[in-house]
């Protein structure tokens, strides 16, 4: 490396800070044998690769209700989960753009007696926003808020495993799980786990006081929410923002004005069928994320006719996805193959043959039912996932030429998940995902599971998901989450439609590194990892 | 007893028997909608215990006419009762709530007031003076069909126009045009100002930024609420006009805008004012779409979201306040139609 390239590496770095020239720059490119285009090129992808401090953000979230609060036995949408998980708060453990599972206010963590017994390490220096320290007690008392017969956390299932939470001195912490689990720091990283001050050894939610990068400022539930920057957060540089603000757009067709016109900055959950027209504005870049989320379409098999594996797999041939995804979703979601575990996840497989539409294998497997035609009722309300009574009518087309005629019912968007999901026999679910094959498995078709959509108790599948969760050889693990993944696929009772991208919009005076794919959002930390970019 | 009084105490009562009526039909209404309020905060996410700790907690595990009359007991005593979104600990009382939305949703419809029901005078009077003229058709064709699209497709349309202001110029549909045409288009839209089409305000927006987010909509409520009170101002001043007591003014000779102001308008008051109420009141309680459209933190939103929820005390707030709007806007334009006509007043 030549004298003037060395030069050259040293301004480079400067550019982020804001301590060099555009001018400067491009004389020492040209020392280093650049041409001015090259070296102003150079300039400008720097300046926009490394992250600048200051500067104001709005923005635009697709949801918020007058009934949010900053209870995180609640977080029911995105507005909140942005604003006060992702913003304000830490978990012990966060997800990060490659899909590990990265200490967060935790500082390591590591298992012990078949991954049974977890020690989490605190974070040395981690303090409150009011200036507290984060202690282990703080730690047990937060978690604890989402366990017990009291509570009202929607959280409660992720920490039923656990037998019990000690604390062990200040900094550690000591999680004694009922049966062992290999991915329990990924549960950790759970967006309702934050950790708040305890007061009276009660979570003290109410006062606003966390961890994060943001402190609360002003809230207008259902309105918007305003955060300053916190000037003592235990990242280092980080939060690069000096203030945000979330602002509810519940309304499509105003959150597509709202960033044309520059009222916001980034909305949430882009109109996919105006997206071309919003792509035509040079100030607009589309942020696009293959996630978790699924839509699918449970069967309960435990009544008939879905109780006979021949009728599921007949309608597993008789949807045609590639279709669906064309139509329903524009393109912005990728064909599923009853398997909800996203390509993005480790240990994640593509069980054979990929399902797609074939009327003769539908026509065969109806007839080895000993069925000549089927009639069932698919209950879907746009409630589910937006396109679900579109995707539903498609459905009706392609099974009609397999003899299986689908009667589309279309229910209530109102109260959907309390009357038709787990009620109806055949209806449309959404999973916004999980991080792991485990806790995908154990929330949404373990035999014990009170959202096992399905109602789906394969015994072979049940014994794995036990062996696997506690099994720490990668090799071992590998093999049984294939064989879990081929039994949801061949026998399972739920249609997994498609993977759902997350489409975003953002001007080009916000920049970001590498995208999470673990929720929406930018993981739900975007105000924490994005920048504004003024090159 | 003076008419003026007597009118006004008998529609008190009455106001308050229907108020009483109408909480018994909300509430009735609300607990025949499937879920409650648990069930619809925890969604997807519900499980059976987590929603019997939840309505344990919200106190709605009791019998519904219990609720009922502890709710009317609260409301007797003054009190609006809780919000269901409030935890232990930290109560959200409905007024609370209620009451920025309700400041939001009475500065817009006063804004859309002051805009709307002199240009609608106005306009009626000028209308009538030349009626079957030019102008006459021009202003009943613009306002008929301001007031014939949906009030969401005129709140889109301006949106448009002020998206339009930046776009215009680089859309294939400016090039396919003359370069003379696009370009003299792209100086008119560029007159608009840059209304915002985002109208979020908060407690701490200063009082004139507040004015300026709330353009928008309020232009768009007055597109759709100008043709009803200007045709009636209109056809009132005509229907007076072919008095015989106007002939004689005309006979003395005063001019045609002396003889509408001052012989025809004072006539006339009664039903304007009927009208001008009824479009006072929709601004009030039915602009839920152009708050959306607009995201503006009004009340209707509220109730619509209350509604989902199924937070029962803010609804029937909600409902009450609705309910009352009407109530006091019509009796306050009985009260001025009393109280400009001098055989209603002095009645024999």
């Amino acid at each position: 490396m030549s004298e003037s390239e060395y030069k050259l590496g040293i301004a480079q770095s400067l550019i982020g800070r804001g301590k060099i020239s555009r001018r400067d720059f491009i004389h020492l490119g040209l020392a280093a044998g650049l041409t001015v285009t090259a070296a102003d090129k150079l300039f400008v992808s720097t300046a926009r690769a490394e992250p600048l401090q200051g500067g104001f953000a709005k923005l635009g979230m697709a949801h918020g209700a007058t009934t949010d609060s900053i209870d995180p036995a609640g977080y029911p949408d995105t507005f909140t989960q942005t604003a006060f998980s992702g913003s304000m708060s830490n978990s012990l453990t966060e997800v990060d753009a490659k899909g590990n599972v990265q200490p967060d206010l935790a500082e390591s963590f590591e298992s012990s007696d078949g991954a049974k017994t977890w020690v989490f390490k605190l974070r040395k220096g981690a303090t409150f926003h009011n200036g507290k320290n984060v202690t282990a007690d703080d730690v047990v008392t937060s978690l604890r808020y989402h366990m017990g017969d009291e509570t009202k956390s929607a959280a409660k299932p992720l920490l039923e495993p656990v037998a019990s939470i000690k604390a062990d001195g200040p900094e550690s912490v000591v999680f004694t799980l009922k049966s062992g689990n290999a991915d329990f720091p990924y549960i950790m990283s759970d967006y309702h786990l934050v950790i708040m001050p305890a007061k009276d050894g009660k979570a003290d939610w109410g006062s606003g006081v966390r961890t994060g990068a943001f402190v609360l400022e002003n809230f207008q539930p259902g309105v918007s929410a305003k955060l300053k920057r916190n000037p003592n957060y235990f990242k280092n540089g980080k939060p690069y923002l000096d203030e945000v603000e979330f602002i509810a757009i519940t309304d499509l067709a105003a959150r597509m004005a709202a960033l044309s016109t520059g009222e916001v900055d980034y909305i949430g959950r882009a109109d996919l069928k105006t997206l071309g027209m919003l792509k035509r504005n040079p100030k607009v870049e589309i942020v696009e994320v293959t996630g978790y989320g699924h839509y699918t379409l449970p069967m309960n098999v435990t009544v008939a006719p879905f109780d006979n594996p021949d009728v599921r797999m007949a309608l597993k041939w008789a949807i045609n996805r590639q279709e669906i995804v064309d139509k329903i979703f524009l393109g912005h979601a990728t064909v599923a193959n009853d398997n909800p575990i996203a390509p993005a996840i480790k240990f994640a497989t593509n069980p054979q043959p990929q399902h797609s539409f074939d009327s003769e294998k539908a026509k065969h497997y109806l007839k080895k039912a000993g069925m000549e035609k089927l009639k069932v009722d698919l209950s879907v309300a746009d409630a589910a996932f937006a396109g679900a009574v579109d995707a539903a009518a498609l459905i009706r087309e392609t099974a009609a030429q397999c003899g299986i005629d689908v009667n589309v019912v279309r229910e209530a968007e109102d109260a959907y998940w309390d009357n038709v999901w787990l009620k109806k026999p055949w209806c449309a679910s959404y999973w916004s995902g999980r991080a792991t094959a485990d806790w995908m498995f154990t929330q949404a078709f373990a035999a014990d599971s009170s959202w096992n959509e399905s109602f789906w108790k394969n015994p072979r599948f049940n014994e794995l998901l036990v062996q696997a969760r506690a099994e720490t050889d990668e090799a071992k693990r590998a093999a049984m989450y294939a064989e879990m993944q081929q039994l949801t696929h061949d026998d399972g009772g739920s249609i997994v439609l498609v993977f759902n991208n997350f489409v975003s919009a953002k001007s080009n005076k916000l920049a970001h590194g590498e995208v999470a794919p673990n929720w929406e959002n930018d993981g739900l930390k975007m105000a924490e990892r994005w920048w504004i970019a003024t090159a | 007893m003076n008419p003026v009084a007597r009118t006004v105490l008998q529609r008190l009562g009455l106001g308050l028997v229907t108020l009483f009526i109408v909480s018994i039909i909300i509430f009735s209404a609300i607990a025949m909608l499937p879920g409650d309020f648990a069930k619809a905060m925890l969604g997807q996410s519900a499980t059976p215990e987590t929603v019997a700790a939840f309505q344990r907690e919200i106190g709605i595990d009791r019998p519904p006419v219990e609720r009922y009359f502890v709710w009317v007991g609260q409301m007797l005593h003054g009190d609006f009762g809780s919000s269901f979104a409030s935890r232990t600990g930290y109560r959200r009382t409905v007024a609370e709530i209620i009451a920025p939305r309700l400041y939001n949703t009475m500065f817009l419809a006063s804004m859309t007031a002051l805009i709307a029901v002199p240009l609608a005078l106005g306009l009626g009077i000028l209308a009538a003076l030349y009626r079957n003229g030019w102008f006459d058709r021009l202003v009943n064709a613009v306002t008929l069909t301001t007031i014939s699209f949906p009030e969401f497709f005129v709140a889109y349309m301006l949106a448009y126009l002020v998206i339009s202001r930046d776009t215009f110029i680089g859309s294939e549909f400016a090039q396919s045009l003359p370069h003379w045409l696009a370009v003299s288009l792209n100086w008119i839209l560029n007159a608009v100002p840059k209304f915002p089409t985002l109208s979020n305000v908060n407690d701490q927006t200063p009082f004139w930024d507040h004015v300026w987010r709330v353009a928008l909509p309020a232009i768009t409520l007055t597109l759709v609420i100008v043709a009803h009170m200007m045709r009636m101002t209109r056809a009132a001043i005509i229907n007076m006009l072919a008095s015989p007591y106007i002939d004689m003014a005309r006979l003395k000779g005063m001019s045609p805008m002396a003889i509408v102001l001052r012989h025809a308008l004072p006539n006339a008051w009664a039903p304007i004012v009927t009208v001008v109420a009824f479009n006072l009141a929709y601004l009030v309680v039915g602009v839920v779409v152009v708050e959306v459209v607009f995201v503006y933190p009004g009340i209707g939103q509220l109730m619509v979201d209350a509604v989902k929820s199924r937070d029962v005390p803010v609804v029937q707030a909600c409902a009450l306040i609705f309910a009352a709007t009407y109530i006091l806007l019509n009796l306050t334009a009985d009260i001025i139609s009393i109280a400009t006509n001098p055989r209603l007043l002095h009645p024999r």
